[in-house]
């Protein structure tokens, strides 16, 4: 009892103190700090695990919508069990038996010791560094593989576009595109959205006869009497930066320092 | 009591308003009005902030050493939007996604801790909450003007619902791009001023010095 009027004591001599009493201050700073400090960390630790479904969700809907899966009326989770989730060495092309469910790749993208860090020649997409290991997901029919998913990202006009693109079994064929996060401009560099665009991707060929990488955006339409037309998209229009953008980062993530020693070996492993 | 309360929330909405009257928080306004979806959350987040940061800082303000002031309500601002930041990003992911980086710029806002500094330090709480709350609807209104005018314009839609079918997707209508860029929310937030001030004359601000016309002769 005695402590407890001692307690109350303390408090209401500190609050009877002038304001601008020094003591004063640093206390209601530090209480204030204090009291904000629980707040915030609490809200963060709170919401984190419904935060981490959402991405994770995020994510498996738009490998799902990249291979023309999503369907509004099941449910995410078991429509994305269809795919195999595997890690992929991008420079030998071959699997690694990582657990893929632990394996961050953006993350990796920034340490030293899983990433490599590109020249500026190699470096088209503007990424800086570049992982490792890469994850695929592998969407497979029994034995048959049916569509092969590939996370790609890089520097469009404002902001790191991430997104998939979608291969046909042929590793040649594109069967769409999609991105998940950027900060274009809405409307102009954000049509990278707009479905009528991203259709147009779908069975493009990558790779020409001579087996080189030729894939581009162009700038305007598309002529479909040119030879080569299968390699070329649309620009999207008041967008040029962002249409070079993404032209490049696919063009990074299919060459020779992303996909390109991968998607080799297993066109060869095809035939 | 209940008049004073009924004032702090009509009063902002257009007599006072915190866009058009005192010309703050026109940075978010050119940001996110793009599309409706995206004004209408962020303005819910701004209203939401404004109210319990000044419910908290008037129900401390008599304990708040003037020295530290700014600090003391830029923290709890802050501290306010990075739970509301949370709270999106864990229930409203896709609106979150959209509004990315601009949530967070709301501890920036003007607005906020404007009515923190003018208000909410010198009234009590209840009456700051609800300052709080009608100077955010009054933000909230002029947001979502503006983003009905740019959405429609810039792409033919409102709510992401399509309103007049865009040429490029079949339709008549060719958009205007320039309503998807930031300049032309100060074209709409301009011509919300001029319609209500011209229609508000009280409003009009005194020009700060009179222009005298000058005869060539004087000069001479």
């Amino acid at each position: 009892m005695a402590e407890t009027n001692k307690k109350k004591g303390l408090i209401a001599s500190i609050l009877g103190l002038p304001n601008d009493d020094p003591k004063k201050t640093i206390i209601v700073a530090f209480l204030l700090c204090l009291v904000c400090s629980i707040l915030v960390s609490t809200s963060a630790v709170m919401f984190k695990p419904k935060q981490v479904e959402n991405k994770q969700v995020d994510i498996k809907k738009n490998i799902l919508a990249v291979t023309g899966l999503l369907d509004k009326s099941s449910d995410v989770n078991t429509l994305f069990e269809q795919f195999e989730v595997k890690i992929v060495d991008l420079d030998t092309g071959e699997y690694s038996d990582i657990d893929p469910n632990t394996y961050d790749q953006r993350k990796a993208s920034g340490d030293p010791s899983q990433s490599i860090k590109l020249s500026p020649q190699q470096d088209i997409a503007n990424i800086g560094r570049r992982a490792n290991l890469a994850k695929v997901y592998l969407l497979k029919d029994g034995d048959n593989l049916k569509r092969v998913v590939l996370p790609i990202h890089g520097y469009g006009l404002w902001s790191t576009l991430y997104g998939f693109v979608s291969l046909e079994s042929d590793f040649n064929t594109i069967g769409g595109l999609q991105f998940y996060s950027h900060a274009e401009t809405p409307g102009l560099g954000g049509e990278v959205d707009n479905p009528k665009w991203r259709k147009q991707w779908q069975g493009k060929k990558i790779f020409n006869d001579a087996g080189e990488l030729e894939i581009e955006v162009i700038r305007g339409h598309v002529d479909y009497q040119v030879e080569g037309a299968e390699h070329k998209v649309d620009g999207l229009s008041g967008a040029t930066l962002t249409s070079r953008g993404v032209s490049h980062l696919v063009n990074f993530w299919l060459g020779d320092d992303g996909f390109g020693p991968y998607l080799k070996k297993m066109s060869e492993a095809e035939k | 009591m209940a008049n004073a309360i009924k004032s702090s929330v009509v009063d902002p909405l257009i007599d006072n308003n915190p866009i058009t009257l005192q010309v703050l928080g026109v940075c978010s306004a050119l940001a996110v009005t793009t599309n409706m979806m995206a004004a209408l959350i962020m303005s819910i987040a701004l209203t939401t902030v404004t109210a319990f940061s000044s419910a908290m800082i008037s129900s401390i303000r008599n304990h708040i050493p003037s020295s530290i002031r700014i600090i003391v309500q830029m923290t709890i601002i802050a501290s306010l939007v990075i739970i509301v930041d949370q709270l999106l990003k864990a229930y409203a992911y896709d609106a979150s996604k959209q509004l990315s980086v601009f949530v967070g710029l709301i501890i920036t806002n003007c607005i906020v801790l404007g009515r923190a500094e003018a208000f909410a330090m010198k009234n009590p709480p209840v009456l700051s909450f609800f300052d709080g709350i009608g100077n955010g609807l009054g933000y909230s209104l002029i947001l979502m003007i503006v983003a009905f005018f740019r959405e429609l314009l810039g792409s033919g839609k409102l709510f992401g619902h399509v309103v007049i079918p865009v040429a490029n997707e079949g339709g008549w209508y060719v958009p205007n791009g320039l309503m998807l860029l930031p300049p032309s929310a100060f074209f709409v937030i301009g011509l919300i001023i001029w319609l209500v001030r011209s229609l508000k004359k009280e409003q009009v601000e005194p020009a700060d010095y009179q222009i005298h016309q000058v005869h060539r002769t004087e000069v001479l």
